[in-house]
Formats: C-alpha cells, sequence, structure tokens
C-alpha cells in the first residue's frame, strides 16, 4: 500500500529544470535510494519532499492527501537531515539534543495519531509502544547512545569534530520518533562504526512502520530499497539559440 | 504556548553563554549617549532639552546594531530550516526568538536609561514616563527589527540593508516615545502617546510575526 507518493513532480531552481516528471511510491516501511550525479536534484527533491521547496509542477502526497494543505501536519510528521547539522556550538550535546526534542514533543499527540495508524497498517505496531515506555528523557539517552554520544553528552557543540556532529544531528531522527525521514547524505563525515549505526538505525525505523528516503553516495546498507536514478529525469539540453 | 516558552529558553540561554553579544547593545547605549555632553558642552537646560530625544535615537541605534544577529546564526547553521520543519508553527518560533531578543537588547536598555536621564539632568517626572515609554516601544522595535532582519536574510551582505528597511519604520515608535517623555517633562498628561504606543505594540505583535515567518520561508526556499 502506497503510502508517500510524488507524481509527475518538476524542479526548478534559478530559471533552470532540475528535474521533470519525476514520480515514485513509498509504502510504510519502505525505503527509497536516490542517485544521481552531482546537481541532478537530489537535494532539491528531499527539500520539495520536507516542504521547504514548492514543487514547479506535480503533487506530494501522504495517504493520497496533498501534503500542502496541511504543512504543519507534515512537519509533525516527519524528520528532515540536510547538508547542515543544527547544532549550536555554545549548547552542550545533550541541551542541543533536548531542544528539537521537545519543540516535538508538545505536538506529538497529533502527530502521533497518524503514525500510529500507519505503523498499525504495516503490522509493526509492537515496536511503537516500547518507545513509550522509555519516555521522553530515556528515548534521549537511547538516542545518545545508539551513536555512541553517550561519553560526549556535556561536551559543548564548539568542540565537537564534524563527524560527531553529524552523529548529533542523526540523532535527532530517534530522539522523537517521526514517520519519514528524509536523509541527504547522512553518511558524510561518518567513521565506518557510526555508518553501521545508521543503518540500524534506518532499519529499526523501518521495522517500526517508518519510511525512510535516502540520498546517497557511499554504500549504506539498505535491504530491498527502492533504487531511484534522477539522471535519467534531467531534461534535454536546450537546443542551441541560433541567432 | 509551550513551544513558546521552549524557544525563548533556548535562546537566553544562548545570549547567556555569549553574553558579550547581549553587553554590546547596552554598552553602545551608554557610551553613544555620553558622547552628546561633549559635543552640544555641558549647560544642563541644553542636556535637559535635548533628552528625550538623544536617548529614544541612541536606543533605537542600539536595538539596530542587535538585529542582523537575530535569525544569521540560525540561518547558517541549518536551525531555522529544523525551526520551520517543526510542529511548532513558525509564526510562533518568530514571536519566542523577538521575546527573547527583548529581554536580552530591550530590557537591557531600559534598566540602563536612568543612568542617562541622570547624565543629561532629566527631571524625575520624566524618569518614570520615559520608563513606561519605552517598556512600550522597545518590543516594537524589536518587532519591526525580526522582520527587517528576516526580509534581508538571503541578501548578501544583508546586515547593511537591515538600518535602510527599518529606520523609516522606526519613526512613529520614536515620535509618540518621545512625545510621551516630553509631554510628562512639560506637565502635560503622557497617557495619548502612550496609549498610541501601546496601539503600535499590539498591531505589531501581530503583524510581525506573520510578516517576519513569511519572509524566512522565502529565505529558506
Amino acid at each position: 500500500m502506497t503510502l508517500f507518493e510524488g507524481r509527475n513532480l518538476d524542479c526548478r531552481r534559478g530559471g533552470r529544470d532540475v528535474f521533470a516528471g519525476l514520480s515514485f511510491e513509498l509504502p510504510a516501511g519502505g525505503a527509497l535510494l536516490l542517485t544521481g550525479a552531482n546537481g541532478s536534484g537530489k537535494s532539491s527533491l528531499l527539500r520539495m519532499l520536507a516542504g521547504l521547496l514548492r514543487p514547479a509542477g506535480g503533487a506530494i502526497l501522504w495517504d493520497g492527501q496533498p501534503v500542502g494543505e496541511d504543512p504543519g501536519a507534515h512537519a509533525a510528521r516527519l524528520h528532515y537531515l540536510g547538508h547542515l547539522d543544527a547544532v549550536k556550538p555554545v549548547l552542550s550535546v545533550r541541551e542541543n539534543l533536548r531542544f528539537w526534542a521537545s519543540l516535538r514533543e508538545g505536538a506529538e499527540g497529533q502527530g502521533a495519531e497518524g503514525d500510529g495508524a500507519t505503523a498499525e497498517d504495516a503490522g509493526g505496531g509492537e515496536a511503537v509502544p516500547d518507545d513509550s515506555v522509555l519516555g521522553e528523557s530515556g528515548r534521549l539517552e537511547a538516542a545518545l547512545d545508539h551513536f555512541a554520544l553517550g561519553d560526549l553528552a556535556d561536551v559543548a557543540g564548539r568542540l565537537l569534530s564534524a563527524g560527531q556532529r553529524r552523529r548529533l544531528a542523526l540523532a535527532r531522527l530517534l530522539a522523537q520518533p517521526a514517520a519519514l525521514w528524509l536523509l541527504d547524505e547522512p553518511s558524510v563525515g561518518l567513521d565506518h562504526a557510526s555508518v553501521g549505526r545508521l543503518a540500524a538505525a534506518i532499519a529499526g525505523h523501518r521495522a517500526r512502520g517508518g519510511s525512510v528516503i535516502v540520498a546517497t553516495h557511499t554504500a549504506l546498507d539498505l535491504p530491498d530499497a527502492l533504487p531511484l536514478s534522477l539522471d535519467a529525469l534531467a531534461p534535454p539540453p536546450l537546443p542551441e539559440m541560433i541567432w | 504556548m509551550k513551544g513558546l516558552v521552549i524557544v525563548i529558553g533556548r535562546d537566553l540561554r544562548l545570549a547567556l553563554r555569549q553574553s558579550a553579544d547581549a553587553w554590546l547593545a547596552v554598552l553602545f547605549f551608554v557610551l553613544t549617549a555620553t558622547l552628546f555632553p561633549f559635543g552640544v558642552g555641558p549647560e544642563a537646560a541644553t542636556l535637559r532639552q535635548i533628552a528625550p530625544g538623544v536617548i529614544w535615537v541612541v536606543a533605537l541605534l542600539a536595538v539596530l546594531l542587535s538585529l542582523e544577529r537575530l535569525f544569521l546564526a540560525d540561518f547558517e547553521d541549518g536551525s531555522l530550516e529544523q525551526l520551520l520543519l517543526s510542529p511548532l508553527p513558525l509564526e510562533v518560533a518568530v514571536l519566542g526568538k523577538v521575546a527573547a531578543h527583548w529581554l536580552t537588547t530591550g530590557l537591557p536598555l531600559i534598566a540602563a536609561a536612568p543612568l542617562l536621564a541622570l547624565l543629561f539632568h532629566m527631571e524625575p517626572a520624566g524618569l518614570l514616563t520615559l520608563l513606561l515609554a519605552m517598556l512600550l516601544g522597545t518590543p516594537v522595535l524589536s518587532l519591526i527589527g525580526a522582520v527587517g532582519a528576516a526580509l534581508t536574510l538571503g541578501a548578501r551582505r544583508g546586515g547593511v540593508l537591515i538600518p535602510l528597511l527599518v529606520l523609516p519604520l522606526y519613526i512613529p515608535p520614536l515620535i509618540f516615545g518621545v512625545g510621551a517623555t516630553e509631554s510628562a517633562l512639560s506637565g502635560l498628561s503622557a497617557r495619548p502617546d502612550l496609549l498610541l504606543l501601546g496601539a503600535l505594540l499590539l498591531v505589531m505583535l501581530l503583524v510581525a510575526p506573520l510578516a517576519a515567518a513569511a519572509a524566512l520561508r522565502q529565505a529558506l526556499e
């Protein structure tokens, strides 16, 4: 069953067509692996799916409903991880994570309703109560531990290395549940062990009925992910002007 | 409501950890105002006459100085797009950031104002009205400034553009703020000016977060 769907999406950036006629279907628990050359529009597509960028044409549907109708509800059901880590240099690792987790905490009731329904659809509802048993702070510590940030929890953000900052950004995914993960080059700067932890986090998310869309150039262990190459969707080069 | 408190708390914590930024506006306020007695001469009568205007203009410039960092750091490190994608409406997040900005900029200015009133030989009768007018007026400065800061976010050298956008809009709070203080000093009622300042504040509380949030969405596209 299709949960998240893009139909005939067109993307224009700065007056130039990036891709046109892109369609995909993603079931609950599914994974979509975006590939394509630099500049083929992977990041633009993810920003579009997150609601940061308006598509020049086409429709983005969640459960059959256009996401543009209720951007707030769409934002509540997704985690977007872009190129920037959103780590404040003067806050400690735990404070950074707690801020983003607590922002979602308040609206969780509304977001979790949709999430609960999708998890049941996928038949993966067992893991969800597990999360609520853990509680907010327990989930936060678990997220830190999963990405091996437990020892760094009280270290200020400015002292982190690029890979550690990335791990902190990834820990946001686990600190609060969301049905859809949009990950733009999530493994940049990560060491080998951390890439494994990322793959495990994604696998756990999918087992709970969550969906994920990943753009990556590196090998990331995503069992039976649907591939989507943007290279074929680039519009044909404009014919040379004659005059 | 809870989200608003969370954003204010986070921005206050950030401001306290980087307290140099917060001190900058207040020090600018006090130091710049201190230049005037050197410039126009130390006669008490002259100073008393220009006091309300000088204090308001310098306060306005001090707020202006602090506006650029309102959204810029969050924009550059990706926090702003995460805020936009959080379940919290962006307008509420903007209101929270403006409130934190006022608490770390406007409120210290009000606290420093009695010192300047003393320096300019201001009558005690005017001081209370000055503080009341600043209490109503400085949030207006932060709110209007937030719109300007949001609009210039994507632009190169946006910090230079902010004064051009914002200063003309600062004229109404300046007129009513100075008007209230001068009325009180000359024995008239400051009530009309204060009421107008209050009305301006209410309108801006409503309009500024909407306008700034729309500008931020545009900047993030």
